[in-house]
């Protein structure tokens, strides 16, 4: 690792988080744009939450993940408060994985 | 006073949901600096690099190849892939952050995935501006807190696989997702978008996969009619 890498990676990362403030900012958007807008992000982020569940280095996570993310979304489904989530998810994983589940 | 009292109530809720998540943080925080020095980061590059790029998947991923022998070029190339799911992040939660250009300028800095779920799920207006500032705040100290925390520690540091925390991130997003959930096309969205995610994984590069979670939208089959805002 350099500084130049760093630098750059921070440069890049930056802009990128800049450019889609403000490129909102210039331009007037429908109503309809709007809302397929914040599709987007809404797809983007279950995107995020299923890769982050199952996957792991291009691979399957195991099983210890998944299982506590069932548990921390059906907690929050029967509306338990979300620090309760948190800890559930996060307790049945290094519960499973005390227990030597993978 | 009645409704300054709720707001109160509101913010205080909203801080301690955003602390769970950032404690959490934290402890992936404190892993990224032992790991960083592990593989032989000076101190000063992986405090500025947590600093200056506050993404914790991407700085996984920069060391991670440069410390199996991938180039600094490659490296960043990689990680700036990972990061690229922020600008349309950025582009739907724009008026949350600010109106004005000095907002806009900071609040770029603290555009990451939690900050952008949690802010999401106070719906659009005062209270979901402060829901992104209290929670991007609260996640950069204890990220940035974390990795020091961990170059220090250096081997000492245990896994955090042992604590879990891998599985509480998803599931804090999903938690945060499930109101928007209630709508039909926002549910069939994220339900092809989480399929296509995860069926892409074993063959696109990292990063790729989420992005092709647009395709997702697909699904609304034309431009969806506007919604009253929550």
């Amino acid at each position: 690792m350099t500084w130049a890498a760093v630098l750059s990676l921070a440069a890049g990362t930056y802009l990128i988080r800049l450019s889609g403030l403000l490129l909102r900012g210039r331009v007037n958007v429908p109503a309809r744009v709007e809302r397929y807008l914040d599709l987007g992000a809404t797809a983007l982020l279950l995107a995020l939450v299923a890769a982050s569940t199952f996957t792991q280095d291009g691979g399957f996570a195991g099983w210890a993940r998944p299982v506590g993310v069932v548990v921390g979304a059906v907690a929050a489904w029967l509306k338990v408060p979300f620090v309760l989530v948190v800890i559930l998810a996060a307790g049945t994983t290094a519960l499973l994985r005390l227990v030597g589940v993978a | 006073m009645r409704s300054s009292d709720r707001t109160e109530g509101d913010f205080r809720a909203d801080a301690r949901d955003a602390l769970a998540l950032a404690v959490a943080v934290g402890v992936v925080g404190v892993s990224f600096g032992a790991l960083a020095a592990a593989a032989g980061v000076p101190t000063p590059l992986t405090v500025a690099m947590s600093l200056l790029v506050f993404a914790g998947g991407a700085q996984f991923l920069a060391v991670a190849v440069v410390a199996a022998g991938g180039s600094p070029v490659a490296a960043v190339a990689g990680a700036l892939l990972l990061n690229v799911r922020h600008l349309p992040f950025g582009l739907a939660i724009a008026g949350v952050v600010g109106d004005r250009w000095p907002a806009k300028v900071l609040g770029a800095h603290i555009l990451i995935d939690e900050s952008v779920a949690f802010s999401r799920a106070r719906g659009s207006g005062g209270r979901a501006r402060r829901a992104y500032w209290t929670s991007g705040l609260l996640l950069f100290t204890f990220w940035n807190c974390g990795a020091a925390l961990g170059v220090l520690a250096g081997s000492a540091v245990p896994d955090p696989g042992v604590f879990g925390v891998d599985a509480a991130f998803p599931a804090a997003l999903l938690a945060l997702l499930l109101p928007s959930l209630r709508q039909a096309d926002a549910r069939r969205v994220g339900i092809a978008a989480a399929v296509i995610a995860v069926a892409t994984t074993p063959f696109l590069a990292p990063g790729l996969p989420v992005l092709a979670g647009l395709l997702g939208l697909g699904t609304t089959g034309k431009l969806p009619r506007p919604r009253k805002a929550a």
